[in-house]
């Protein structure tokens, strides 16, 4: 069985409910932004963040890793989208974080250790993946749904990115799923 | 952004490549807190002590004497405790075949080793910084297939 995840979806309800949990009067921002109505406690602050980090949610306490990580969440919500958006994403992310993009793309690649431009493409290139092996679309229709101007296009990036072309990644995963069923199967009928 | 480095345990034999790997490791930007073994027992001896820090990767040769790579790989995949690793296997020259059955027995990352330290360098710089996002940005580790070199 293969299940499909909104990592955006899953993470709100996560904290939504720790929220509740932990009796704090908070109102729920975009961007993993929590605003708090009321000041809490260090100890509480404490507490809260220790609880958060089972489920891999951590509180950011600096000012520049927390606009590097709205960049790439701007940057997932981009690539993610359904509807193409009509302008270049150096200007979509400038406008819609208000910083000129200069200031935004030299922060980032301190913090992050690669430029956005590579960031984009590691995630056009994740959400290929996701698609390949969903095995619904066409290289054609995914190249297409990606805004790449060709499948030879999103072919030779995604052989750059990963070192293998996307039949080879499909190949190896189908292989792999296979295998792990095998393994399972025999692992039951053992037991 | 889960914290300010990675942990990585590099399992090799030859002496001369811990060195290398280490060296290489030290300096790069991404803080990197190295380990080293000589064999795949050890490694595994090592993952299921109890209290240990899971490593995010692990640099495993092809050709390592005792527990083999594939050994070693599929164990490693068997426990869930140990799901958040990333495996990197790494030889000379060796088939494409071969390279695919690395990648279908569980390994994400398959390196060609280089014959120069700057070539050594420039693979495992690469693979380091593709972790990096991989660990910060909370990637599918799933679907990391990576071939380098």
């Amino acid at each position: 069985m293969y299940v499909k995840f909104d990592f955006n979806a899953l993470c709100k309800k996560v904290l939504d409910e720790k929220l509740k949990e932990h009796g704090l009067k908070y109102h729920l921002l975009n961007f993993g932004e929590v605003e708090l109505y009321e000041p809490i406690t260090q100890e509480q602050h404490n507490l809260f963040k220790k609880n958060l980090k089972d489920y891999g949610i951590e509180i950011i306490e600096s000012q520049k890793t927390a606009l590097v990580q709205k960049i790439k969440d701007v940057i997932v919500e981009l690539v993610f989208s359904e509807n193409a958006v009509p302008v270049k994403a150096s200007i979509y992310i400038a406008e819609k974080l208000n910083h000129s993009y200069g200031y935004l793309s030299n922060l980032f690649s301190e913090v992050a250790y690669t430029s956005i431009e590579n960031f984009i493409i590691l995630q056009k290139i994740e959400y290929a993946k996701d698609l390949i092996l969903n095995n619904k679309q066409s290289l054609t229709e995914i190249a297409h749904k990606l805004n790449y101007s060709s499948v030879a296009h999103l072919s030779t990036q995604f052989k750059n990115t990963t070192g293998i072309t996307p039949s080879q990644f499909h190949k190896i995963i189908t292989k792999r799923r296979k295998n792990q069923n095998i393994s399972i199967n025999s692992k039951v009928l053992y037991e | 952004m889960n914290k300010e480095y990675l942990n990585v345990i590099t399992v090799d034999d030859d002496e001369g490549n811990i060195i290398f790997f280490k060296n290489i490791f030290k300096d790069l930007k991404i803080g990197v807190k190295s380990q080293c073994f000589s064999y795949g027992d050890d490694l595994l001896k090592y993952l299921n002590s109890s209290g240990v820090i899971i490593p995010e990767v692990v640099f495993i040769k092809y050709n390592i004497p005792g527990k083999s790579w594939m050994e070693c790989v599929r164990e490693i995949k068997i426990n869930p405790r140990f799901s958040n690793i990333v495996i990197a296997v790494y030889a000379g020259q060796i088939s494409e075949n071969e390279i695919e059955e690395i990648f279908v027995n569980g390994a994400n990352i398959f390196m060609k080793k280089a014959e120069t330290y700057e070539g050594l360098k420039k693979s495992l710089t690469e693979i380091i910084t593709v972790n990096w996002q991989y660990h910060s940005s909370g990637l599918n580790k799933d679907n990391f297939i990576m071939k380098v070199g």
